[in-house]
């Protein structure tokens, strides 16, 4: 049925909210992208079954829906039970008739399956107590997990395009832009641009033909938000999409997707043709007199096409490579024309600003920085997945309170945030209050919102080569220094490592770094030293030892390190010689095991498989100087 | 028209000129290797990047950018040599030297810039494309987009579509004229000549047989222009005889 006032739509969502309140039970099975890896379709399938086969929606009213990321990826696949709240992790299909039969009919909790906090080992029932969940505030995530993103009446039921209505009939354009003003929000694709001065500057540009892009073409490794709100919640992103296009007097709109995030791009799909179905898309929306329409445009997965420029060149029909931006896309961008673009959260948290009000947005926050933000937390940390925090949560509250801490509980080293082209964190930064200040002030940037954590096993010029490499195969090679700079900048790096490191190597790297970052064209090239130069900030004796002492402090790159059996350590369980790919371990159960150095690749795999701590690294060099005597 | 400072001293020029235009007018060397007049500026070789601030920042506020393709305002200060201005053009000739360590133009700029060696690692295989991309944007720009550049990062080169013979290309050679280091090869004859590794027959002079130009290309300029084939037959030692045989005739009359 189409929606042609808002006294109907009005009528559709208490409709839909009345017929979801008339089921007793709800089993809500994650299908995100990591649970899916996991096996949620079986569990879904499995718990669809029983409940057709048993004529359980009937008989005890209950309810199975498929929804987006719950977040909690680490420890999929997960099922909530509503309106209990117990949340299972880990669920098997296998588990799917035991569910039914103890808690949704029985009332009882299968202890085996609750989550099990780390910190206390204690099982918690109810998902809203477990601190990964307890301590986050969703605003562009607020509807994922809770909705079937295939089911437009079940969004609208959850209050999608409430914010819609509201800004056709209440507000008038200006109003809107207003609200955003008041709202505060900033770009949440990295930059931070203040959104309202964004969509002012497309509003004001001459021309009556204008744009509304969304950018879904989030490549940081190690970076998954956009996705889960796309997968999940892709109304939020239409919403957001159609008001904005409201503000600035736009008809076209556009969704760049990444084609790597296949199931994006059909709930995307499926939810526009709803969306148009029910008049919230194309002529007359809500009977409004506002007509907007949007597409889909699939990257082909260059991460350069994230950048707004070449984005825009990609949509084109053209190569997506950037070009200089001294006249903003804002009056000159798509076709030329005036253009709004927006990343995929920030469009998802436009739909509350407008329900809720800028003030409430605002109230949320730093000074500068307002709202919530979403982060993909992972690394060596032991709950990661999806989160969403006020800013200025510090990173403790982060890696500590919501992720729970370290993996195995070893030390704590840094975490990289803002991507590829964001920075490393040091320990002495944890109270560190997580803005965009903050953290371009530490040398990092917000990015994307990855956040790596890295224990005491990483070694930190290894893990600015890793950036470097990845951006060095994502470099578009358009201009000198982002092109040649790159590459030659990991050829330092691959000498480092290698244990070839001279004299006179990190004042090179600095000042190759600062040539790339005033002369690149785009962001990509002028920020692809952060890595380099925050490591080499806050971690410069693991620099100065790869050269001068040929040493990896860590212990991790290869060229650098030996490993060998610590005497009074070994108490002979054998764990080490079956993990060896080289058979360089020599040893009888029960019996001290011996490393042949010859033989060894310095692969780590035994140090990771030793249960008693027995193997410790060491340089390459001093061994050497050992066999000499 | 605008007036703006360039190195202190004042130049008034039109509204739409770039930095670059306003530093020739003010008679200042700013190095160039992607821009040529005539093409829209494109700002990949970075090498004509400056200092600039515009009235209104803070006395000392400078923001670098690419001189080719930044647009000029009112009271714009314009610095060209600053010391940040040339460490970062060292650095981008000295990386280009190190790409193309063979190339004459790069090691002339390289020296003027100081760098007789570059610091960086050679290239193990020395080129003389330092993908300026002004042979496709010429190529574009006639309308034919024959060639382009492809794959990305430092793996990006120049090709005809998938390495083979370009299908669109019409023999003009604006590539190979254009191209600042005399990277693009070809071969040229009374009958045939070569680029690309294609063949294309040459439009012969029915007066003196001199080759004038390719047949794609007469045959694409006559599509375009409305002007008929044979006009393009004409040589240029064609024209000359007719117009001695005129000049000759009007003696006459005298």
């Amino acid at each position: 049925m189409r929606i042609e006032s808002r006294d109907q739509f009005t009528a559709l969502h208490e409709a839909a909210r009345k017929a979801r309140a008339e089921h007793r039970q709800q089993i809500l099975v994650c299908c995100g992208t990591g649970c899916l890896a996991s096996g949620a379709k079986e569990v879904a399938e499995a718990f669809a079954e029983q409940v057709a086969d048993r004529g359980l929606d009937a008989e005890v009213g209950l309810f199975v829906k498929s929804t987006g990321c719950h977040g909690f990826c680490e420890r999929g696949p997960l099922v909530v039970i509503q309106p209990s709240g117990v949340l299972y992790t880990r669920v098997k299909a296998k588990s799917v008739a035991e569910i039914i039969d103890t808690t949704v009919i029985g009332g009882e909790v299968i202890t085996r399956l609750l989550y099990k906090n780390p910190v206390d080992g204690e099982r918690i029932e109810d998902y809203s107590e477990i601190p990964f969940y307890k301590n986050q505030v969703r605003v562009a995530m607020r509807n994922i997990g809770r909705i079937d993103p295939t089911d437009i009446e079940d969004a609208i039921a959850e209050g999608a395009y409430s914010g819609l209505a509201r800004a056709l009939f209440e507000l008038t354009p200006d109003e809107v832009l207003e609200e955003v003003r008041v709202s505060g929000q900033r770009g949440r694709g990295g930059a931070g641009f203040n959104t309202a001065r964004k969509w002012a500057s497309c509003k004001a540009a001459p021309g009556d033909r204008r744009f509304v892009l969304c950018n879904g073409d989030e490549g940081d490794p190690g970076a998954f938000k956009d996705r889960s709100i796309m997968e999940g919640d892709p109304h939020s992103v239409l919403e957001g999409m159609i008001i904005g296009a409201y503000a600035v007097g736009a008809n076209e709109g556009y969704i760049y997707v990444r084609d790597e995030y296949p199931l994006a791009v059909v709930n995307l799909t499926i939810a526009i043709a709803e969306a148009r179905k029910r008049g919230l898309l194309g002529d007359d929306i809500m009977g409004s007199g506002f007509n907007f329409d949007i597409k889909i445009s699939r990257g082909g997965g260059a991460f350069i096409c994230g950048e707004s420029s070449a984005l825009m060149r990609s949509l084109e029909g053209k190569v997506g490579e950037p070009r200089a931006k001294y006249v903003h896309s804002t009056e000159k961008g798509l076709y030329d024309l005036p253009t709004v673009l927006n990343n995929v959260e920030t469009w998802a948290g436009i739909g509350a600003i407008i329900e809720r009000g800028g003030q409430w947005f605002a109230s949320m926050g730093t000074e500068k920085s307002k709202g919530t933000k979403a982060f993909s937390l992972v690394g060596k940390v032991k709950n990661t997945g999806l989160i969403e925090l006020p800013m200025g949560t510090t990173l403790r509250q982060i890696i500590y309170d919501i992720g729970g801490g370290v993996a195995n509980d070893r030390p704590f080293k840094a975490v990289q945030t803002g991507g590829p082209s964001g920075g490393c964190v040091p320990e002495e930064l944890l109270d560190l209050p997580v803005d965009y200040e903050k953290l371009t002030e530490a040398g990092s940037m917000m990015g994307s919102g990855g956040m790596i954590v890295m224990d005491d096993r990483t070694c930190m010029v290894d893990v600015a080569r890793y950036f470097l490499a990845f951006l060095t195969e994502e470099s578009c090679g358009k201009c000198t220094p982002c092109r040649e700079g790159l590459k030659q900048m990991l050829h330092i790096y691959d000498r480092l490592i290698g244990g070839d490191g001279r004299e006179g190597d990190i004042e090179a790297i600095e000042r190759l770094a600062r040539g790339m970052q005033l002369g690149s064209l785009c962001e990509l090239g002028k920020s692809a030293p952060n890595p380099v130069l925050s490591t080499l900030r806050y971690f410069r004796a693991e620099y100065e030892a790869h050269i001068h002492d040929r040493a990896c402090p860590a212990g991790i790159c290869r060229e650098l390190t030996a490993y060998e059996i610590i005497e009074e350590g070994c108490d002979g369980c054998h764990a080490c010689f079956k993990a060896c790919p080289v058979d360089a371990i020599e040893g009888v159960i029960k019996e001290l095991h011996v490393i042949h150095q010859d033989a060894c690749i310095s692969c780590g795999a035994c140090f990771d498989v030793c249960p008693t701590e027995a193997i410790r690294t060491l340089p390459k060099s001093r061994l050497e100087k050992a066999e000499v005597v | 028209m605008t007036t703006l400072t360039v190195n202190g001293r004042r130049v008034t020029v039109p509204d739409d000129a770039t930095i670059l235009d306003a530093t020739r007018a003010a008679g200042v060397d700013v190095p160039t290797l992607c821009h040529f007049d005539g093409l829209e500026p494109w700002g990949g070789c970075r090498l004509c990047v400056v200092d600039m601030s515009q009235e209104g920042w803070d006395e000392d506020w400078f923001k670098m950018v690419t001189a080719c393709n930044h647009p000029v305002a009112e009271g714009m200060r314009v610095v060209t040599h600053s010391e940040r201005v040339l460490a970062t053009r060292q650095v981008v000739i000295d990386l280009l030297l190190a790409r193309c360590p063979e190339t004459p133009l790069i090691q002339r700029i390289a020296a003027e810039h100081g760098i007789e060696k570059t610091s960086y690692e050679p290239n193990p295989e020395p080129t003389d494309c330092i993908l300026c991309g002004l042979c496709t944007r010429v190529c574009d720009h006639i309308g034919v987009s024959a060639i382009a550049s492809v794959n990305r990062g430092w793996g990006r080169e120049i090709a005809p579509p998938f390495h083979g013979e370009p299908p669109d290309c019409i023999g003009c050679l604006a590539c190979a004229e254009i191209c600042p280091t005399d990277y693009i090869e070809f071969t040229d004859g009374h009958v045939t000549r070569t680029i690309w590794n294609r063949e294309f027959e040459m439009l012969r002079d029915p007066v003196t047989g001199q080759a004038v130009i390719t047949t794609a290309q007469a045959e694409y300029f006559a599509e375009r222009s409305g002007v008929p084939k044979a006009y393009f037959e004409t040589s240029d030692s064609s024209k000359r005889l007719a117009m001695a045989k005129t000049f000759a005739a009007l003696a006459v009359k005298e």
